[in-house]
């Protein structure tokens, strides 16, 4: 099965690379832009059936390796 | 003093780091590939600087994993001294033997010059050849150099002494002006509360020669042979 990762910085961590693509936008004129929070996105295939197993495993996996939790929120996605 | 110098795929100042510790020893450090997983028994281990893995998902991220870390993480929980410079920070921040993270330059540019710093720490066996406030100029090449950890804990690390060095302005002062990537506090070191583990941002390795503009770096190796010969 698949499963989808979302990493994005903590509120109150400052995102300079976020910063810089509200600057951008606006420059090229989209005044509506009030702010832009940049993040990482992970697909993985997985050799596993079982979802509950699967979230656990990725998870974990979160955990240990793809997020860094003193910086960043992640959230996963389960999907058949 | 017996040091090891772990190198990791895109480490590229470890040649750089033996000679400066050949100089302040007078012995030769080993280079340690990333993917044994026993040490040997030394006096210094050090996380040299680079681009290990190349910076794949965060800067140190892959290295914090590799199979050597066990044993430095357990080596340097025994007490065994641990210096890691630059990429080397980054990984003592990332395998959690030192708090906090190092996320992209404030400014979004590499950074790539001689930095001003402040020593802010002097009784550790790596600041002990300095004195609290002295100003120091040493090179910094970092992509990635922005020290964040959040207030609870940057106020811990000050009630400790546990910051080494701030980013200064060419005056020595520490000031917002000097504070090139945009640290938390100006942090450019960090000590663990044991005072074993030092993460330092800038190269002293580099700054041992005159001829290469400096020699500012010097006395930390020098200071670290005194503690631990």
């Amino acid at each position: 099965m698949k499963a989808t990762v979302h990493i994005t910085l903590k509120n109150g961590v400052l995102d300079p690379q976020g910063k810089a693509i509200e600057h951008a936008l606006k420059t090229l004129g989209f005044d509506s832009v009030a702010g832009a929070r940049q993040g990482k996105y992970i697909e993985l295939d997985l050799d596993e059936s079982d979802p509950a197993r699967a979230a656990a495993q990725v998870n974990a996996m979160c955990e240990k390796l793809l997020a860094n939790t003193v910086i960043e929120n992640y959230q996963v996605e389960i999907a058949g | 003093m017996k040091s090891a110098i772990i190198v990791f795929p895109g480490s590229n100042r470890e040649r750089d780091m033996a000679l400066a510790l050949q100089a302040a020893s007078g012995q030769t450090p080993l280079l340690v590939w990333h993917k044994q997983d026993t040490l040997p028994a030394v006096d210094l281990i050090v996380l040299p600087g680079g681009f290990s893995h190349g910076d794949y998902l965060r800067a140190g991220a892959m290295a914090a994993r590799a199979p050597i870390m066990a044993a430095v993480i357990a080596k340097a929980n025994a007490g065994t001294p641990v210096l890691g410079v630059c990429n080397g920070f980054q990984i003592l921040t990332e395998c959690g033997l030192l708090p906090g993270a190092l996320m992209r330059n404030a400014g979004l540019k590499f950074i790539c010059r001689h930095v001003d710093l402040s020593v802010e720490h002097d009784n550790s066996m790596f600041t002990r050849s300095y004195a609290n406030g002295q100003h120091l100029r040493i090179p910094a090449a970092h992509n990635d150099g922005n020290y964040f950890a959040d207030e609870a804990t940057l106020d811990r690390l000050e009630g400790n002494g546990q910051i080494a060095f701030r980013y200064a302005d060419p005056s020595g002062t520490v000031s917002a002006a000097g504070n090139i990537n945009g640290s938390q506090r100006n942090i450019a070191g960090v000590l663990n509360p044991q005072g074993n583990i030092l993460g330092f941002m800038p190269h002293p390795e580099n700054a041992v020669d005159p001829r290469l503009g400096g020699t500012d770096g010097a006395a930390l190796f020098s200071g670290l042979v005194e503690a631990l010969a």
